[in-house]
């Protein structure tokens, strides 16, 4: 195993040698540096070239080039020394301080879209293996093609103007008329019914209920203007916990499992107990404190599953801990809704909250809740773009991945045994096909910092992307080395992530050592 | 509880013969007397996702190549995709669904007054152009340093092998980029430059296509790695095949499904990479166009002339819907594994007389799952 990776490790510092030697020697040669004077009529003409030339090293030939940036590179690799020199770009600031503010901007950006691309995905394609050539499966997969079809600069192009200016003309005057408020509830009812699946009386209903709950909602929305003074209260709160309470028992217990059950339930009643306690504390919220708040409802949940117990005390306190969890985010996301019109209002946003370019409101004040919204709204457009385009691969492939496991002797052998389907689905078949899944997940987080170029392009992040592109631009091979050096090592570590986690999750598969 | 007789067996096997639907999973249809070929065909042709996206790839590619000539053929359009001609109407589109009607200019026209029907069918030719480049380039690199890596393994897979580690993390953008500037450089004259100034679309192609192949490398590989441990590659050894008879004979025609499903998702993924370079300034070039092209230039204008932005989109996603519903079939139809699994069916079967019988499928490894994983693991 240790030989097995120090043999990966050697190979892959090799392979990045040769490559970032390439890598310098394309961009030195992608263009003239020094274009952009050379045009101009500038009178110290002369004296702006011999300066970029020397900001740029432009006298010694560029493979001699390289091994200067490779000496100050190699120094990055002494642990502690803070001598790690990756050179400057072309207005003179280092480019390890350049890949810092990018690389933050980059990860804030792609974070939460690949998790909630993860997670949409494998469930899309859980489901729609377990309801192969159903209406709901060609649904899915025509959806999967189309979006795996779609170019991303024009999906962002659409999303600021439906998205965004759409909206934000919405919010102006936040009614919704009757008929738009009909049309809504018969699609989602529509919807519903595709989903629900079972006999035709069934899914009648399941519309019916879903069309009637969304009209009046919708209604209510409209009447009490909802979008400008968003909440949720304790009311409903407590309602959604209920049912979330149920579904979660459903998933990890099983709604026989009486004791899970209830341990969920007293979950639900102590976050509605929490929500009045807390909401002084919640007023002066640190990042930090939503954190220690989070792994303090965790606990609380598993806390309340312990004691309540039952024949299998696992999973009542599964049950209770995933629904506390659940229960502190509604009561954080009722927080942020509470502040939604103070944002509103805010003097740098004037009434048009959802943004289309940069990752912030320039010099915005505000509190933790006010600064969250902000980078939530211009966070949304991105992240939607992004969950769009990779929902794809991730549900087909859970998909084939599920179809191949239920098609499996265990699977057959453990309904013979006679145990409920939601034991053989979610413990047999759903655990041994998320082993592929972790596969490609992890190569996928290997490309996450890298593979944002347009996106950051289209929506102006200046992350990694942006960094890349103007070296490109502006033929300074610098930060283009900066970017590529830093992307390919953490495509290759989560290659080599990927591969020890295959061997690690399936036994049958174990690396030469 | 007693133990089942004679008489129930035989009614067990009898009914066994009838139901071999057991446990939800249908039968494959395996007809005798089909070769390989026809099987394949027959089930490509009975994927109906499949056959439409063939439909609308062949409808688009005829329109696109009659409509406004290629090679300097003239098509039955009577704008081309540089004229100038006066606005109609502002430059909306004529077009209509009902009453049907094409009119002037169907697509409308840019701000400048050019036919938009004949820049995005221009721009439709120049996806497929570089769609095929790619992918004949991309297979056929691919397919030579997959088999001869897979196949002689030693110090040929290692130096192989490392060389591809090496393109795959070179970033296309960058390489991209280098291209462009080359092909900018027209006054040096240079032959790259004069190739690439009248041929600038295929250049293009050409040049995606040479690192494009890594992948396809790494699955035939793969590919190779568990065929050429098959006996009847060692039956045809021992009769003298010669290594590149045991290649091209033996080995290719088994991998040959893999290797025409990931051709297909590699021209489906070109023609994003093509608009997505040429949006970003560093594919096609104006004068000459490309839907990316289109759309980069008119992004801006989307609120006073959305129809310059929602045309050249339109046909993106579809040239690439349907190659990937293409792909979709042709993977279903190479798959021998393919079986039906009905979950819903799976439930409902509770005859104890049904025994639960797999149908004998085609065991014959020609195409083992191309999961894009699978292939390099240990190496």
């Amino acid at each position: 195993m240790v030989t097995y990776i120090v043999r990966r490790l050697v190979t892959a510092a090799l392979i990045l040698l040769g490559a970032s030697f390439l890598v310098y020697l394309l961009t030195a040669a992608s263009g003239d540096p020094l274009a952009e004077f050379r045009a101009s009529s500038a009178p110290n003409k002369q004296q702006l070239m011999d300066s970029r030339s020397a900001l740029l090293d432009l006298e010694t030939p560029a493979p001699l080039r390289y091994f200067k940036w490779l000496g100050g590179a190699a120094q990055c690799l002494v642990p502690f020394a803070g001598s790690c020199n990756l050179g400057k770009n072309i207005a003179g600031q280092p480019i390890t301080d350049a890949l810092g503010h990018a690389l933050v901007q980059t990860l804030t950006l792609v974070t939460g879209a690949t998790i909630l691309a993860i997670l949409v995905g494998i469930t899309l394609g859980i489901i729609t293996a377990l309801r192969q050539y159903s209406t709901l499966d060609y649904g899915v997969t025509f959806m999967a093609f189309l979006f795996f079809s779609l170019p991303i600069f024009w999906v962002a192009v659409l999303l600021k103007e439906f998205g965004a200016i759409g909206f934000n003309n919405f919010l102006r005057n936040p009614e919704i008329p009757l008929p738009v408020a009909i049309g809504i509830g018969a699609v989602l009812g529509f919807v519903a019914m595709i989903v629900a699946g079972g006999d035709a009386k069934r899914r009648a209903l399941t519309a019916g209920i879903v069309f009637a709950v969304v009209t009046a909602v919708l209604i209510y929305f409209s009447v009490t203007l909802w979008f400008r003074t968003p909440g949720f209260g304790p009311v409903v709160i407590a309602i959604a916990g209920v049912g979330l309470a149920f579904a979660v028992t459903l998933l990890t217990a099983g709604l026989r499992n009486r004791k899970a059950l209830q341990s969920a339930l007293i979950a639900v009643g102590a976050g509605v107990v929490a929500y009045f306690l807390i909401q002084p504390l919640l007023s002066q919220a640190t990042f930090l404190m939503i954190v220690l708040l989070a792994i303090a409802t965790v606990l609380i949940g598993t806390a309340i599953g312990y004691f309540v117990g039952g024949y299998d005390r696992g999973q009542s306190m599964r049950a209770a801990a995933i629904t506390s969890f659940l229960m502190g985010f509604l009561i954080v996301l009722d927080r942020f809704m509470q502040a939604w019109p103070a944002y509103f209002s805010n003097g740098r946003v004037r009434g048009r909250p959802i943004a289309t370019i940069g990752a912030g409101t320039p010099n915005i004040e505000g509190d933790f809740w006010i600064l969250g919204l902000d980078s939530f709204t211009h966070l949304i457009l991105p992240t939607t773009a992004l969950v769009l385009i990779s929902l794809a691969g991730y549900t087909r492939f859970t998909r084939a991945s599920m179809l191949e496991i239920m098609n499996m002797d265990y699977i057959r052998t453990a309904r013979a045994k006679g145990l409920s389907e939601r034991t053989v689905v979610m413990r047999h078949a759903f655990r041994n096909a998320l082993i592929p899944v972790a596969t490609i997940v992890a190569f996928d987080i290997g490309g996450l910092i890298g593979g944002a170029v347009i996106t950051e392009t289209v929506f102006s992040v200046r992350g990694m992307g942006f960094l890349f592109l103007d070296g490109i631009q502006h033929v300074d091979p610098n930060p283009v080395m900066g970017v590529f050096v830093c992307v390919a090592i953490t495509a290759m570590a989560f290659n080599l992530i990927a591969d020890l986690a295959y061997s690690a999750l399936d036994p049958r598969v174990r690396v030469k050592a | 509880m007693s133990q089942p007789s004679q008489q129930d067996e035989i009614v067990a096997e009898q009914g066994s013969l009838h139901r071999q639907q057991a446990a939800g999973i249908e039968p494959v249809i395996e007809a005798r007397g089909l070769s390989q070929g026809q099987i394949v065909r027959k089930r490509f042709l009975g994927h109906s996702g499949a056959i439409v996206g063939l439909v609308v790839f062949a409808f688009i590619f005829i329109m696109a190549f009659t409509s406004v000539g290629y090679a300097g053929i003239p098509g039955w359009w009577k704008y081309s995709h540089e004229a100038v001609s006066p606005l109609v109407n502002g430059g909306a589109p004529t077009a209509s669904l009902w009453p049907p009607a094409w009119g002037e200019h169907p697509f409308g026209q840019d701000r400048i007054g050019r036919d938009l029907f004949a820049m995005t069918m221009r721009g439709a030719q120049q996806s497929i152009t570089i769609m095929v480049v790619i992918g004949l380039i991309a297979g056929l690199i691919g397919v030579i340093v997959g088999a001869l890596s897979g196949y002689f393994r030693g110090w040929m897979e290692a130096i192989l092998m490392r060389l591809t580690d090496v393109i795959i993390i070179v970033p296309a953008l960058l390489l991209a980029a280098v291209m462009a500037q080359l092909a900018g450089r027209r006054d040096e004259g240079s032959w790259f430059a004069s190739f690439a100034s009248t041929n600038g679309v295929l250049a293009l192609g050409i040049f995606l296509g040479l690192i494009s192949w890594v992948g396809l490398a790494r699955l035939m590989r793969g590919e190779f790695l568990s065929l050429r441990e098959r006996e009847f590659v060692d039956a045809a050894r021992i009769s003298g095949a010669s290594n590149a008879r045991i290649i091209f004979k033996h080995i290719l025609p088994n991998a040959v499904g893999v290797l025409i499903v990931n051709v297909t998702l590699t021209m489906s993924a070109a023609i994003l990479t093509e608009t997505a370079l040429s949006y970003l300034g560093v594919g096609v070039k104006s004068p000459d166009t490309s839907l990316g092209l289109l759309i980069s230039q008119n992004q801006e204008a989307f609120s006073t002339r959305p129809w310059l932005f929602w045309f050249p989109g339109l046909f993106i996603v579809l040239i690439c819907l349907s190659i990937n519903f293409i792909g979709d079939g042709l993977r279903d139809a190479f798959d021998p594994r393919q079986k039906k699994f009905n979950a819903k069916k799976a439930r409902e079967v509770s005859s104890p007389l049904a025994p639960e019988k797999i149908p004998a499928t085609v065991k014959d490894g020609t195409a083992e799952d191309g999961t894009v994983s699978g292939d390099n693991r240990g190496g």
